[in-house]
């Protein structure tokens, strides 16, 4: 503290020069963030004035009255009815549906192939560990929409002509122009079945919660697994012979110069759900080899010790620690499974960017267009982080 | 109890040494005892082994026997590829590559102008290697030199037109942008009442020598020495792929620190806004930020920028967004007494974050910086969609070229594009091991 000439100290909380306004952080922090607000208010002005301007000079009406517009244009995938002189609005639904399609395909096929390849990463075997690794690394230094285009234009171009499909059991056709699988075709009274699936599955869960209520209050173990198993399927097939067998199936028949009936799988789908499956599983192998790696091997020591199955060791210690730490990491592997899905574009696979595109071609709508792509990325984003999230926190390490 | 009779050797026989270990049985050690262990520990593991290995043969051999051993390494045209004119079943057509390989490199550079391309790379290479060497010493000259100078020795090179200006451009406004600073902080200062004449005049300089340098721009006076402009819709090729991916990382880098800091201010609108704009762009694919650069920025702006520079601005935005994120986990793992520590010795906040916290938190970083480049590296190849032609953008044009129509033509194009791909990721995945584990040395025990 500063002693003045005369031997006295100067009092608390005065100074000899005052501060100036703008060296107060607050009156800073509101200067900083005025000028902040003042810019984003320049930026989006001169943007709309532009926008405005360019539009008329192009004679674009902005807005989303185009979407009741006539689309006329075809597409090769369609969950749902459509016809060329459906409105654009409709081909855009299709285009999400597509990308659900196969974002929801690409996700499980990619979690099981995933977790194969980490664990396998992880295997006593060298040359399983060895093979697990160059996937990996092969995989992910590649660029996607290479490997796209490779499964697209080398792979599925190398499959023979419809006239010599390469068959499997005679059930299921592959060849250049797709995947053709048995088509279920389902007639009055199908509906049963489904009720039966739903209240297989609930019934299931209801007995799993019952027997570990049970398990903790009592030490009384009950077959759970088995009982799951035969709930979620057994109710099902019940239903199929009570109701009268209305399932029937269409197979494949190898013509002359075409395969006649089945469902088939268009080869834009195929190869773009091949890729984004080995593409996101080598990433997802990298996230589950490091999730069980951070289970230290002292837990795994303890259960022997204890006397517990290897199996059990893995299923009761190891995975349900190792899911912890795996979670997060796979949300974001699957939302960007789901973005990556856009990619379909490069093959011409109707998902929404490609349909979007389309649309802004014929129309010229881009601002519209721009604004549903990201408006209905943003909501798959969101909910599966939602979904994701209560998931984890469900298996989060329940501390004091 | 003793014996008369007995010798005079010892009666019992102790053993002064320790005997030799025996050797562990043979069937543990060695080559056979590692195949067992590791390959054939179980009927299980045995057969997986044998399935594995058939198949990680089958693969191995396939891509040795198509690139070198069945491959065509002459020839001047797809005659040389077509297995009824060879006379055998023929492999990778390495002729296709050699015609094609300006076209993969430079897209449709002009010939007579690609030595600026090449120039430009050696620059590169000169400037960054000694940058990534841990060893090599003067570091920030070469990060000023790198990050610096040679983007716009790059810009002379690859685009051409005047070789003054866009330096005296540059330099403008860093004077202007300096002397409105200065004369901001003499202005403040008069109001505290420590302001400096000096300040004055070195605000009044730097604003000079800025508008000299604009109006000198203007005059045309350095038209002169210049090289002939080539348009960006003549580049291609890999040349795109290092433009774009290199762009795209280094514009991430400041992009990220600004998002990364806003987000983690405490003045609720610069927070808000960085967290709109960082979680905006990462919700959403790449693809539609370009269509976003490419078909929306036009009609928000005047005048429509070159279609290169739009690609440009929606590779920088979407990796600054990805490179805040990136850059937020190294400042959260700096404590707390570091910044604590700063605001003791009354640093200011630019001196707090430039001088002690970005430094520490920019290398714990550089790994994730690393990767980031290659996934934005890997991207790249996006920008065929919007019809800029980059490496795989080339190579499918080349498939098309009918005197080159043959069937291996796509697996051979397939082949190289994959080569180079994987070498450029491959490089750079163990280069950011290197770092991290150098890294990682204080922490280890």
């Amino acid at each position: 503290m500063a002693i003045m000439t005369d031997g006295t100290v100067p009092a608390r909380g005065t100074s000899a020069t005052k501060v100036a306004f703008f060296n107060d952080p607050k009156v800073r922090s509101l200067i900083f963030q005025g000028l902040a607000l003042a810019l984003l208010v320049f930026v989006i002005y001169s943007a709309v004035s532009n926008a405005v301007t360019n539009l008329s000079n192009q004679r674009i009406a902005a807005g989303f009255g185009f979407l009741d517009q006539t689309a006329g244009f075809g597409i090769s995938q369609t969950p749902i009815a459509w016809s060329e002189s459906m409105s654009y609005g409709r081909a855009f639904v299709i285009g999400l549906l597509n990308t659900l399609l196969v974002a929801v395909v690409g996700i499980f096929f990619a979690t099981i192939l995933g977790f194969i390849v980490g664990v396998s990463r992880l295997s006593p075997n060298w040359v399983i560990s060895k093979i697990a690794y160059w996937y990996v690394e092969i995989i992910r230094n590649l660029p996607l929409l290479f490997q796209i285009l490779f499964w697209y234009l080398a792979v599925l171009a190398a499959m023979p002509t419809p006239r010599n499909s390469y068959s499997l059991f005679g059930l299921f056709f592959a060849n250049q122009r797709g995947i053709t699988v048995p088509k279920p075709i389902f007639e009055a009274g199908s509906g049963a079945i489904g009720i039966a699936l739903i209240v297989g599955i609930i019934a299931a869960f209801a007995v799993r919660s019952w027997a570990r209520k049970r398990q903790a209050a009592t030490g009384q173990q009950f077959p759970v697994v088995s009982t799951m198993i035969g709930l979620i399927f057994g109710l099902p097939i019940l239903a199929y012979l009570a109701s009268g067998m209305p399932v029937s199936f269409d197979y494949a028949q190898q013509g002359r110069f075409n395969l006649a009936g089945g469902m088939t799988l268009i080869p834009e789908f195929v190869a773009l759900t091949l890729a984004l499956v080995a593409y996101t599983a080598a990433f997802i192998g990298e996230i589950v080899r490091a999730g069980i790696q951070a289970v230290s091997h002292g837990q795994t020591e303890a259960g022997r010790s204890l006397g517990l199955a290897e199996g059990r060791i893995l299923n009761l210690i190891v995975i349900p620690q190792a899911l912890r730490v795996i979670i997060p990491p796979l949300t974001s592997q699957y939302l960007n499974l789901a973005k990556n899905s856009s990619l379909a574009v490069g093959i011409g696979y109707p998902d929404m960017v490609s349909v979007g595109g389309t649309i802004l071609n014929q129309t010229g709508q881009a601002i519209e267009i721009i604004a549903m792509w990201m408006g209905c990325y943003l909501t798959i984003s969101i909910v599966t982080s939602i979904f994701m999230n209560w998931y984890n926190a469900r298996i989060a390490l329940v501390e004091r | 109890m003793t014996m008369p009779n007995a010798p005079t050797a010892p009666v019992s026989f102790t053993r002064g040494e320790i005997l030799q270990a025996a050797p562990p049985p043979a069937s543990l050690v060695g080559p056979i005892g590692w195949m067992r262990a590791n390959l054939f520990s179980s009927p299980l593991q045995a057969l997986l082994t044998v399935v594995g290995a058939y198949i990680a043969y089958k693969l191995v051999w396939t891509f040795v026997d198509f690139t070198i051993i069945r491959a065509v390494w002459t020839g001047a045209d797809r005659d040389a590829c077509l297995d009824e004119k060879v006379g055998r079943s023929v492999g990778a057509c390495w002729p296709f590559v050699w015609a094609k390989f300006g076209q993969f490199m430079y897209g449709f550079y002009p010939l007579d102008s690609r030595w600026r391309v090449d120039l430009t790379g050696i620059v590169a290479i000169v400037l960054l290697v000694p940058l990534l060497i841990p060893s090599v010493p003067h570091k920030a000259l070469n990060a000023v030199l790198f990050f610096g100078a040679f983007p716009i020795l790059a810009f002379n090179l690859l685009y051409g037109g005047s070789i003054i200006n866009p330096w005296l451009v540059v330099l403008g406004w860093i004077a202007i942008v300096a002397g409105i600073g200065l004369l901001v902080a003499y202005l403040m200062g008069r109001a505290d009442g420590s302001a400096s004449d000096a300040i004055l005049k070195y605000g009044a300089g730097a604003l000079a020598v800025g508008v000299a340098a604009m109006v000198l721009v203007r005059s045309g006076m350095f038209a002169a020495p210049a090289l002939p402009v080539v348009e960006t819709r003549q580049w291609g090729g890999l040349l795109v792929t290092l433009v774009v991916a290199t762009v795209g990382i280094v514009a991430a880098l400041p992009i990220g620190v600004a998002l990364a800091l806003g987000r983690r201010s405490k003045m609720p609108i610069i927070r808000f806004l960085s967290v709109a704009i960082i979680e905006l762009v990462r919700g959403v694919p790449l693809i539609t930020v370009l269509f976003f650069a490419t078909y929306m920025l036009p009609l928000f702006l005047e005048r429509s920028p070159d279609a290169m520079v739009r690609v440009l601005v929606g590779v920088s935005v979407f990796s600054g967004a990805y490179m805040a994120e990136t850059i937020r986990g190294g400042l959260q793992a700096i404590p707390k007494g570091q910044f604590e520590g700063a605001m003791a010795l009354g640093l200011n906040y630019p001196r707090m974050m430039g001088l002690i916290v970005m430094p520490q938190a920019l290398k714990l970083v550089i790994p994730g910086i690393v990767n980031a480049f290659i996934g934005l590296f890997k991207d790249t190849t996006l920008v065929s969609i919007v019809a800029i032609f980059d490496l795989l953008g080339g190579m499918r044009a080349g498939f098309t070229d009918p005197q080159w129509a043959s069937p291996v033509t796509l697996y051979t194009g397939f082949a190289f594009a994959g080569i180079i791909y994987f070498a450029f990721c491959y490089f750079m995945s163990r280069y950011s091991i290197f770092v991290e584990n150098r890294l990682n040395t204080g922490r280890r025990r």
